[in-house]
């Protein structure tokens, strides 16, 4: 492992050993997974927690009085405490929802649409995935609120300084990334949110990255909403989480109507539940869930300061193999220089004039998965000027000999292409 | 023939390259933009035409190499040629591209044999086939300026 010759303690092949898509190929290559940005690979353990769900349970929750349907309950229940112990959080802070995009329409339209006035000012940022742009585009565009944006530095970088500058009394909400999905970004979310809370703003995070690849703790990061994705950290799709100040949930109304969130239904009327049952409307995903539990105690048995750490070295390994090549330009922080310290396993740039879709085929062709094209991020793919970029992102599993086996394909794009 | 040449075929990377029907016909009879919204490929493609033939022909934008020679390939054939000609062209290109027929080009327009590899990625066949669908627009709008 020349990434971390240091970092012998890190169990990667105990790791790679748990991911049994990693043992298969691609394209008739041994699998080289970067895509970690998207989705992550599922190890046995969440696997199986779903199928045990699906083979021996099966029931419904919070309805039969039934063995099944307890067990179900309990093992939904027990999820949402994992959850709640991994992120922070008291009791009735976590929802679940089906994605981390239906968690960041939770807030902007059951908060933002309820609150927001004519003239209140939401500040949001060109980094943001689409996911945590449109529901404030929208809010914005039904209450008459204002979008406001601070200014980026040249590398893409957004500083609490500048998110400051374009805070004012007006400003109800700041809505920010907690870590860029394009570059890996991260911004100083502590000092932001002392700013917000100072111009008397609601801090909301978008932690679909940063949770998957960083330790979070809502109480530290002084966060009034964080929302992220079960399938980014392991666990199975069709699973997102809410975290909500208590006192800013109790709020808010269901989003979506229907069965499970009632105390008393008329025939003109009904009363609601009490936080989080009153935003799980509908029989939820149940397995998903519970394969997310499993995830998150997964990564707990690692650690994810540990993982960041394995992480750190091998995206410092990467910038330094890819700034090797010619004609590559990196895009972000590290764009001048090395890798920084606040950012997450992710490396976005392209090659030459080549359009990234070009070099995700060959490197498909090579075994090895990249994301590429604009990221949900079109914004900030008009703030560097290019149509996409490649993306590599990694996570727990990937080694030094990733980085090596895409380096080396990024030379066959070159030859192709020249 | 390994796995990534038999997408980026050599006659492909060539129309990739050379870029030679590349550019915006200025003043154009008829002008219509592309767009694919999952990976924000933008063709705009140019025509002239005296009623019959295709007297001008281009494309500008921005894409993948399967996107813009699809284009550059597109033009390349039909530059002459009667417009009649590029209704059966668009049909035997989408036929071979999504209905699996085998390749059946004039002489003029045999470049476009060598698309059919994309039909092996599926993701791509939308690369391939943007140039076409807009021209189908603007087949469409020489149709109907015709029926005026």
């Amino acid at each position: 492992m020349r990434a971390h010759p240091d970092s012998s303690t890190y169990p990667i092949e105990a790791i790679r050993s748990d991911f049994p898509i990693l043992r298969t190929t691609m394209r008739g290559k041994p699998l080289v997974y970067l895509d970690n940005g998207a989705t992550a690979l599922k190890p046995q353990v969440v696997v199986d927690a779903e199928v045990d769900y699906l083979t021996r349970i099966s029931a419904n929750i919070h309805r039969g009085v039934y063995q099944l349907s307890e067990e179900a309950t309990l093992r939904f229940d027990e999820a949402r405490e994992t959850v709640k112990q991994f992120v922070g959080g008291s009791d009735g802070e976590i929802v679940f929802t089906k994605s981390a995009t239906e968690a960041s329409n939770l807030v902007a339209f059951s908060w933002g649409r309820k609150l927001l006035r004519a003239g209140d000012e939401i500040v949001t940022t060109e980094l943001e995935h689409h996911a945590n742009l449109i529901p404030w585009q929208q809010t914005a565009a039904a209450t008459g609120a204002v979008l406001r944006f601070p200014p980026l530095d040249e590398a893409g970088r957004v500083t609490a300084e500048a998110v400051e500058s374009v805070l004012t009394a007006r400003t109800r909400v700041v809505a920010i990334t907690g870590m860029s999905n394009v570059t890996g970004f991260m911004p100083d979310i502590r000092r932001i949110a002392d700013a917000a809370h100072n111009a008397g703003a609601v801090l909301v995070v978008d932690g679909a990255q940063m949770v998957s690849h960083h330790p979070v703790d809502v109480t530290e990061l002084d966060c009034d909403f964080l929302f992220f994705s079960g399938h980014k950290m392991c666990g199975p799709t069709g699973v997102g989480a809410l975290y909500g100040r208590r006192s800013l949930l109790e709020d808010m109304d269901p989003l979506i109507y229907g069965g499970d969130i009632i105390v008393r239904v008329s025939r003109e009327s009904a009363t609601f539940k009490g936080i989080p049952d009153r935003f799980e409307s509908g029989t939820p995903n149940v397995g998903g869930v519970i394969g997310f539990g499993a995830a998150v105690r997964y990564l707990q048995s690692i650690g994810m300061a540990e993982i960041a750490a394995h992480e750190g070295e091998l995206l410092r390994y990467a910038y330094r193999r890819i700034r090797e090549l010619p004609e590559i330009t990196v895009y972000g922080p590290a764009a001048t220089g090395e890798a920084p310290a606040s950012a997450g396993g992710i490396i976005s740039f392209n090659v030459g004039d080549i359009h990234s879709h070009d070099v995700g085929a060959v490197l498909d062709g090579e075994g090895i998965a990249v994301r590429t094209g604009f990221h949900c991020a079109q914004p900030l793919m008009r703030f560097f000027g290019v149509p996409g970029t490649v993306r590599a992102s990694f996570y727990l599993y990937n080694t030094a000999a990733d980085v090596d086996r895409l380096v080396d394909a990024l030379a066959e794009v070159r030859r192709i292409f020249s | 023939m390994n796995f990534t040449e038999d997408l980026y075929r050599e006659i492909i990377l060539d129309h990739y390259r050379s870029k030679k029907h590349r550019g915006r016909l200025d003043p154009a009879d008829y002008h219509r933009e592309g767009v694919n919204p999952s990976c924000g490929d933008d063709i705009e493609l140019f025509v002239n035409t005296d009623g019959r033939t295709i007297t001008g022909i281009s494309y500008d934008g921005v894409g993948c190499s399967i996107c813009t020679a699809s284009a550059d390939m597109l033009c390349e054939a039909l530059i002459g040629a009667p417009v009649e000609s590029a209704v059966s062209l668009l049909d035997r290109f989408k036929g071979m591209l999504t209905r699996g027929e085998e390749p059946d080009f004039p002489e003029e327009a045999a470049d476009l044999e060598a698309m059919q590899g994309v039909r092996n990625f599926p993701v791509r066949i939308k690369c391939a086939l943007l140039a076409w669908d807009t021209l189908e627009q603007i087949i469409g709008d020489i149709r109907s300026q015709a029926a005026r």
